[in-house]
Order: structure tokens, then C-alpha cells, then sequence
């Protein structure tokens, strides 16, 4: 466990009175891909939070190692604020030098100056997956990571997850739909 | 790196508050609104009024307070920037510093500096109005900081308004006996040890309540 990035033993989760899962074993390393799959209201999200050290576990042990990126389904933008504070915001924040490699990736520069809240919602799904570019974090938490997001943007985020793994980073994510990505790991919630 | 952060999140939070809830405009018209109606409904007594104007400034400025306060941390818990927030190890002492603090200079800095001209309306003694000034100014930090508190244990309440007051009031207690009494002492010897005690109840708020309040909002976030 000591190489481990990610290490969870025998999770188990209640939301109310509803069983959302128990005995998930988890050991994620470099370059691992793991996919969660299931229902609306299976617990994909819950067990991201869990990961992300937002929600304790009802059950079981969970290390993750810091600092990880969080994508959850809440973008964390502001609508009076223009797409280019919020990168200044976080780069200012996680000390990083990514502004103009992410706005590039995620073509936001023609965004820069509108306040988010006159945005798309793909749009903003963009602007809130470009802080993966911002600092390199090993780990990525992604909660449904495609959601409303256009054919193009898709493959852009597909592409920058297995790259992200084949350079030894290691990538959690929960997502609906069937893509070309390889999991090393499929959990079904 | 860290006065970076800082001075990012102080930013944004200050062009929030400026933003939301009308800004600067109604938290102060609150706190003159109080003081108005104190002043009518005392009536033509102006000894009296002149007496007990220290104490209603305290009272017009914890209520001009919770004004806004409610909105705090609630935004950003609904819209996931306190989730971001939470991915660093360790307290959130920036986030909250600069959170509460450009809270404090759009809402609370104005209430303190309206105050004296509040005191005239409400018969405070002419002397007495720099030395009150420099008091609700220290007073409503402590005032805010507590109440920032309130609002990171209540922001996942739907409406938790009164929760706040709830939670804050008591905390409010040692910061307003010493105010009022700082007022009321003045020209005598124990006007300086009455301020030295409101001073280190606002340093003891700056001090600890950063804690307590990342530690609540952790606590939110679940």
C-alpha cells in the first residue's frame, strides 16, 4: 500500500436508510484507469466524494495521497466573473503556470472575457475541466466529467485522460456512456 | 505563493459581497433604520436616549450584521467553490480570512464608520463620538468573525438566518460588555483597560474563529 496512490479497503455507504454500496476494495497506481458504472442514484458520487475526502466512509478505510483534482458535478464558477479570473483564481491558489496551456486545450481564450454566467453550459463544463490543465496532479477525481459536453469536447477530455495515464497519473471517474477508453478497473455500482 | 491565494479569494469574495444583497446599501440602511426607530420610539427624552445610545449602536450593528451573513458560505457550498476549496490539506484559514474580511470591509466597515453620525441622531455626547467610532470598528470585526462561524455551521441549512443569530449571540457577549463599557468610562482611568480588554476579545475572534469556521465548513461539505 505504500506505492499506492489510492487505497481504499471494505467502503461501505448508507444515504438514509438505502444501502449505496459495501465492500469496495480499491488499489489504483500509476497509469490506472478506474470507471464507475450504474444507475442514476447508484453511489458513483458519493464513492468519488468519499475518495476526495469530502464524505467519511459509514465503513472501511480510504487513503488518497494529496493534492488530487476534484472535478464534481457542481462546475465551482461564479456568474459575475469572467472564464479568466477563475483560471487566475485557482492558478493563484494551487501555484501552478497552466493558464495558457489549459485556455488552449479547451479553446477558452474567446471566452476569456465573458462572465460565466452569460455561458453554456458546455461552456462552463469546459472552463471547470480546464483546471485539470492548470497544475499537474497526479490524481484525477472526475464525476461525470462528459456531461454536456459536445462531440469535439468529448474527445478532447478522452485524449487528455489517457494521456494523463500513460504518463503514470492515475484517473477515477464515473461516466454513462461507452467510450474507447481501456479501464484497468470497471466497478459497477 | 500563499499572499497570492489570499489576495485571489479576497477578490472574488469582495466583488461577490459588493454584488449580491445589495452591497454596502443595505446592511448600512439597517443599522441607521434601527438606530431611527430607537430615536422615535424613546420619544422626547433626550437624557435617556443620550444614556443608552452606546448600547444601541452594538444592537443595530449585530443586526445590520445578519443582513447578509446568511449568503456567506451558502453560495459557495451550492455552487461546489468550497468543494475545490476543501482539496487542500489543512485548515482553510486563507479562504476564510479573506472571505470574512471582504465581508467585513462591504458590510460591517460602513456600519462602523456611519456610527457616530448615528450617535448625533441618538444624543450621544459630542466627545464621546471618535472614541466610539474607534470602538464599533474593533467591535464589529469580532462581530462578523463569529458571525462568519454561525453562517459555516449553518450554510447547509436551507434558511438558516435565525440559526446564525442563534449561534452567534453569545459569542457576541464579551465584545459588546466591553464596547459598552469602554464608552461609558470614558475620561476615568478604566476607559484604557475597558479598550484593552474589547481589543484582545476582537484578537482572541481573529485568532480562533479561522479554525472553528474551516473546521464547520468541513463539517457543511459532508
Amino acid at each position: 500500500m505504500v506505492n499506492e496512490m489510492i487505497y481504499a479497503r471494505n467502503l461501505g455507504m448508507v444515504r438514509g436508510v438505502r444501502k449505496l454500496f459495501s465492500g469496495i476494495d480499491l488499489d489504483v497506481g500509476a497509469g490506472d484507469l478506474v470507471v464507475l458504472r450504474g444507475a442514476n442514484g447508484s453511489g458513483k458520487t458519493t464513492l468519488l466524494r468519499v475518495l476526495a475526502g469530502l464524505t467519511s466512509p459509514i465503513v472501511g478505510e480510504v487513503s488518497v495521497q494529496f493534492p488530487h483534482h476534484w472535478i464534481g458535478h457542481l462546475n465551482g464558477l461564479k456568474p459575475f466573473e469572467t472564464a479568466k479570473s477563475h483560471l487566475k483564481l485557482w492558478v493563484n491558489t494551487w501555484g501552478g503556470d497552466g493558464i495558457d496551456r489549459a485556455a488552449k486545450t479547451f479553446q477558452l481564450e474567446k471566452l476569456y472575457a465573458i462572465p460565466v454566467g452569460l455561458l453554456s453550459a458546455g461552456q462552463k463544463r469546459r472552463l471547470a475541466l480546464a483546471r485539470l490543465l492548470l497544475v499537474d496532479r497526479e490524481i484525477w477525481l472526475l464525476d461525470e466529467p462528459f456531461a454536456s459536453l459536445d462531440q469535439a469536447a468529448r474527445h478532447l477530455v478522452k485524449r487528455l485522460i489517457s494521456d494523463h495515464c500513460n504518463k503514470g497519473g492515475c484517473v477515477v471517474t464515473a461516466m454513462h456512456e461507452k467510450t474507447d477508453l481501456v479501464p484497468s478497473l470497471e466497478i459497477s455500482l | 505563493m500563499k499572499a497570492k491565494a489570499f489576495q485571489s479569494i479576497f477578490r472574488q469574495a469582495f466583488s461577490e459581497a459588493w454584488a449580491k444583497g445589495g452591497g454596502f446599501i443595505l446592511p448600512l440602511s439597517f443599522f441607521i433604520g434601527v438606530g431611527v426607530l430607537v430615536a422615535f420610539s424613546v420619544g422626547n427624552r433626550a437624557e435617556l436616549l443620550s444614556q443608552i445610545s452606546g448600547g444601541i449602536l452594538w444592537v443595530a450593528m449585530v443586526a445590520g450584521a445578519f443582513v447578509t451573513m446568511e449568503r456567506l458560505y451558502q453560495a459557495d457550498l451550492e455552487d461546489g467553490v468550497l468543494e475545490l476549496h476543501l482539496q487542500d490539506t489543512g485548515p482553510l484559514t486563507e479562504y476564510v480570512l479573506a472571505k470574512t474580511l471582504a465581508h467585513w470591509l462591504v458590510s460591517g466597515l460602513p456600519m462602523a464608520l456611519f456610527s457616530p453620525l448615528v450617535g448625533i441622531m441618538l444624543q450621544m455626547p459630542r466627545e464621546l463620538l471618535p472614541l466610539a467610532g474607534l470602538c464599533y470598528s474593533l467591535g464589529s470585526l469580532a462581530i462578523f468573525f463569529w458571525g462568519g462561524f454561525g453562517a459555516a455551521l449553518s450554510s447547509s441549512v436551507r434558511r438558516g438566518g435565525l440559526l446564525i443569530a442563534l449561534i452567534a449571540l453569545p459569542l457576541y457577549v464579551p465584545t459588546i460588555l466591553f464596547g459598552v463599557l469602554t464608552i461609558e468610562s470614558y475620561g476615568t482611568d478604566q476607559m484604557f483597560i475597558n479598550l484593552a480588554f474589547l481589543l484582545s476579545c476582537t484578537l482572541f475572534t481573529l485568532a480562533v474563529s479561522p479554525f472553528m469556521t474551516s473546521a464547520a465548513l468541513r463539517m457543511s461539505a459532508d
